[in-house]
């Protein structure tokens, strides 16, 4: 029998040590259930489409008239689409050469990217060039890229948030790169010290390690905290002092549900420093329409806008993205559509308005019903989601049920959130796909069910909770670090 | 390392009397930084400190010359008449709708409607859209949870378009699909690029590759840090791919130590345009088996065949009918909706179907398709479509068939013009594009101007296209982006400029290549 050419042992080793919690176990778990006919809640993935938010219309009509420009020369197209969406689909076909079928510059259309440049230089009061700007197949395409092309080796290090979104992670085991980790602190409601910071990079430089770059989320995935102008002023200066080019994923900016610390971009706070630091710390920012209260996950639209990186390297980055000839022409649309949004006096922009506030007044009142709901569950701990679509409650697990996980073979995390769907069809994350502190136990799911079904959720997962906690509990009380 | 050292030193004053000055916070602690360890290589990201793997990587189709163009295209806009054309006519790149081409009505309707679902819930919607797209749009929403085109799919793609690939590939080769073979990409080559990176594990692993080649193939390997096992394909025999040619760099590779992984073939072939006999197909698919490869089959060209005496077969087609079954032969088939006729390139669609692997290497495809969530939904509805198009008796068919058979004939007569006049030019010899969308004539190009190259460090081919672009504004690709045997010279020129056009590019290319040939003269 000839040898077989692809089997597990010679796949690439870095494949292998790729891990996506994501839509891992419990998610297949989920999905087997699902098959099986259970009612399985889907919470282990930011995909607000999928639980029943509708999209905007307005968006959706303009990229219909752009899939279907002789829908544009029939009499009848203002029965069913308003004048705005149809001067608005004629804008954006204009900026193509060819319309939708054609592959665009690789780094986007130039038009789009103006576009782009133009709702950065409004939001932070400072120009943007749109040279700079690459529009990509969804942000972690774009994280994807940048990663690549910083990590050369394995002594090549990232710092990474824990707890992080694992496309982080994973995208340095595939690249054969060092994660080198820095904690948030839970109690301080997931704050990040420098201090922390400096022992990182200290620890990762003593293990001959080339700290090379810092990655930020802000808000945060899964602990939603918002970074406060002291915070990403600290963490600038940290990357100036350090050489690192910070990586600041933005993709939640939209989505803030308190008045404390609104959202204000890396870029903002680091061309305020003024030179030296603002023309020499390198910046990459990255940006969605998967998020916010668009959540068009599946158009797979995003950007990433370069901030003092030398013009070679933003050679060598187009020269990689030309390779993949062109981001998806109808997700570009939808960028320029979210970064250029209607005015008021246009025909749709009541109803835009009123779609959008109202999505994001319900993710902020979800966001409060699902922290208090856990906080009201016994042995769990929550912080307020300030931001992003996530809740990160802490489960004190008793001793007795660390036990039985380990006896079952699963991480105490794990096991829990498997019982959790098992018994309530509530399909989460473990912590453990994040990172989490040793013997500290997470899971993270969103906000995103709808808000008419959250109180039956957490209902179901409180008794749930406090009946597993009842079983595995003893005179001695909950596991706690 | 001194002058670092003193930089890195300013840096940590200034941070920490910044760090002085800024306001206390809860989670800020400005204390003065501590002595690290300094390493030089630390820095900020330049040329010198980024991935050499991105650095070796090159893809000429959008390479060198096309820059020189955007320029030139620029000075037209800026200065009219600056130049001896009127407009640059872009023949280096297959993005045939940027050149015209329209799109396929039926499909462009189904998407519509996808994309915004509630039009299909008023009754005006039926005086704007066929009947048989509005039924076609209900059946793929009704596929699709929640019909939310919004939202993120399963990772492989959403099942129900899956289903109906499966189908239309069942349909096609006259042999089953397995809807969880299937892997909806953004396009192909991410497919491509997913497969090279489960195959690499080092420079050592090795990949067998046509040259010419569609240069995604070289950039992906060197992206990937493996090594391109080139094997080359025979001019003189219309571009034949002989097995003893395999054979012997195979042999070659390994002796080096490199262990070859997987064979690359491109059918119909970028940017050799021939279509593979039945009979050359079999043989590979048992060279593959014979030496343990992987049959990596780009098949993006399916639908572009202008010739009556070959058809496209489907290496799955001829693997089943030689009688293999699913686990003795790794396959991974490549097909997009860019090409053929609905040249769909903007919509990043297309898939891969993997066969013959176990499941625990399909475990791993899977995780790293997963990492990226899905492609985009739009792509994947398009991707259904390709598969299976309005069929006879669909209301949608008669005009269907028409743009079909309009596009392909046009593409046709566009390939045997080009085919006939560089043919027709002095030292010039071009073989039939019988697929796909490009022709790659062979220059054989006068000493001088081969010296007059050298002067400027181009290559032969790349002086030459560069001058044809000066002269007459038609970009094309120079064939040392795609590889050619040593000593020989091409370029690559796409089939796609409008008919209309095809007169004025041919004259223009004439009166070029006399000029050029006559200034060279030896």
């Amino acid at each position: 029998m000839s040898p077989k050419p692809l089997d597990y042992e010679s796949l690439n080793e870095n494949v292998k040590k790729v891990a996506y919690a994501v839509r891992g176990e419990l998610y297949l778990r989920a999905s087997e259930l699902q098959k099986e006919g259970k009612k399985i809640i889907f919470t282990n993935v930011g995909n607000p489409h999928a639980l029943g938010q509708k999209p905007l219309t307005f968006p959706r009509q303009v990229v219909a008239l752009c899939q279907a420009p002789f829908l544009l020369d029939d009499p009848h197209v203002g029965i069913l689409f308003p004048a705005d969406a149809i001067a608005r689909a004629k804008h954006y076909l204009s900026l193509t050469s060819g319309g939708l079928g054609a592959y665009s510059d690789s780094r986007g259309l130039p038009g789009i990217r103006k576009e782009v440049a133009e709702f950065i230089e409004r939001r932070d009061g400072y120009p943007s060039d749109p040279e700079l700007i690459y529009l990509t197949d969804g942000a972690s395409k774009g994280v994807m890229q940048i990663l690549n092309t910083v990590i050369r080796n394995e002594k090549d290090g990232i710092l990474v948030p824990v707890p992080q979104y694992p496309l982080y992670s994973a995208a340095i085991s595939l690249f054969g790169g060092s994660l080198v980790p820095y904690y948030l602190e839970e109690e301080a409601n997931w704050g990040l010290d420098i201090n922390h910071l400096r022992q990182s990079v200290a620890a990762a430089r003593m293990k001959g390690i080339t700290v090379r770059a810092m990655v930020i989320i802000n808000p945060g995935n899964p602990t939603g905290q918002c970074l406060s102008e002291a915070n990403l002023n600290g963490l600038l200066k940290f990357c100036f002092q350090e050489n690192l080019v910070l990586l600041a994923d933005e993709v939640y900016q939209q989505n803030i549900y308190q008045d404390e610390r609104p959202f204000i971009s890396a870029r903002k706070i680091l061309l305020d420093m003024g030179p030296p630091m603002s023309k020499e710390v390198q910046l990459v920012s990255f940006h969605t329409v998967s998020k916010g209260y668009w959540g068009e996950c599946g158009q797979r639209g995003g950007y990433f806008e370069m901030t003092n990186i030398p013009a070679k390297t933003v050679d060598e980055i187009y020269k990689v993205a030309s390779v993949s000839l062109s981001p998806n022409v109808p997700g570009q649309i939808f960028m320029g559509l979210m970064v250029n949004p209607l005015k008021p006096g246009d025909i749709s922009y009541l109803r835009f308005v009123a779609e959008s506030t109202a999505i994001l007044e319900s993710l902020k009142r979800r966001a409060h019903i699902m922290t208090d709901g856990f906080n009201s569950c016994r042995n769990v701990v929550c912080n307020f989601t300030e931001g992003a679509m996530y809740s990160f409650p802490q489960i004190r697990l008793p001793p007795r049920a660390i036990e039985a996980a380990k006896s079952a073979g699963k991480a105490p995390d794990v096991f829990y959130c498997l019982k959790l769907l098992e018994a309530t069809g509530i399909s989460t994350v473990p912590g453990s796909g994040f990172g989490q502190k040793e013997g500290v136990f997470h899971l993270r799911t969103t906000i995103l069910p709808a808000e008419e079904d959250m109180p039956a959720i957490m209902t179901s997962f409180k008794k749930f909770n406090d009946e597993f906690m009842e079983q595995y509990e003893d005179y001695r009380g909950y596991s706690r670090m | 390392m001194r002058r670092f050292a003193t930089e890195r030193a300013k840096r940590l004053l200034f941070g920490s009397l910044l760090a002085s000055r800024s306001p206390p916070s809860a989670f800020l602690c400005s204390s003065p930084p501590a002595a690290a360890a300094m390493d030089p290589a630390a820095g900020v990201v330049t040329v010198d400190t980024i991935n050499p793997k991105v650095l070796k990587c090159e893809y000429a189709v959008r390479g060198e010359i096309v820059s020189h163009a955007q320029r030139l295209q620029q000075e037209l806009q800026d200065k009219p008449g600056s130049h001896p054309f009127d407009e640059i006519l872009y023949c280096n790149i297959g993005n045939p709708q940027s050149l015209g081409q329209q799109p396929v009505t039926f499909f462009r309707e189904v998407l519509a409607l996808c994309d915004h679902p509630s039009l299909l819930d008023k009754s005006e919607t039926h005086a704007l859209f066929s009947a048989d797209a509005i039924a076609r749009a209900w059946q793929i929403l009704d596929v699709i949870p929640g019909r939310a085109t919004g939202a993120y799919s399963h990772s492989q793609g959403i099942k129900g378009l899956r289903d109906a690939i499966a189908a239309g590939i069942a349909d096609r080769d006259g042999f089953p699909a397995n809807p969880d073979d299937i892997f909806l990409t953004d396009g192909a080559s991410p497919a491509v690029h997913m497969m090279m990176q489960l195959l690499i594990r080092s420079e050592k692993d090795g990949i067998l590759c046509p040259i010419p080649q569609y240069p995604l193939y070289s950039a992906s390997i060197a992206l990937h840090g493996g090594s391109l096992v080139p094997y080359y394909l025979d001019e003189s025999t219309g571009w034949g791919l002989e097995i003893s040619e395999l054979k012997k760099q195979l042999e070659d590779a390994r002796s080096k130590g490199i262990t070859v992984r997987a064979l690359v073939v491109i059918n119909p072939g970028n940017p050799t345009g021939q279509v593979l006999a039945e009979e050359n197909q079999r043989e590979i698919v048992n060279f593959c088996k014979n030496e343990g490869l992987v049959l990596l089959a780009d098949e993006v060209y399916q639908e572009n065949i202008y010739v009556d005496d070959k058809k496209f077969n489907s290496f799955k087609k001829i693997t089943r009918s030689m009688g293999y079954i699913d686990d003795e032969i790794p396959l991974v088939s490549f097909q997009s909706v860019s090409k053929g006729y609905y040249g769909e390139c903007g919509k990043r669609g297309g898939y891969m179907e993997v066969t013959g692997f176990n499941a625990q290497v399909r475990e791993q495809i899977y995780k790293v398709a997963s990492v990226n969530l899905c492609s985009n939904i739009s792509g994947q509805i398009l991707a259904s479509l390709v598969m299976n198009p309005p069929k006879v008796g669909d209301e949608s068919y008669e005009s269907f068939n028409a743009d079909k058979n309009g596009i392909l004939s046009s593409l046709a007569r566009r390939a045997k013009a080009l085919e006939d006049a560089f043919n027709s030019l002095e030292g010039v010899s071009c073989n039939k594009a019988e697929g796909a969308m490009y022709l790659f004539p062979r220059l054989r190009l006068p000493q001088k101007a081969i010296a007059a190259a050298k002067a400027v460090n181009a290559a032969p081919d790349a002086f030459y296209a560069r001058r044809l672009l000066d002269a007459t504004g038609i970009v094309v690709v120079p064939g040392s982006g795609f590889g050619q045997v040593p000593g020989t010279w091409h370029v690559r020129c796409t089939i796609l400029p409008q008919e209309d056009k095809i007169p004025a590019i041919i004259s223009r290319l004439k009166a070029f290549h006399e000029a050029f040939m006559e200034e060279f003269r030896d």
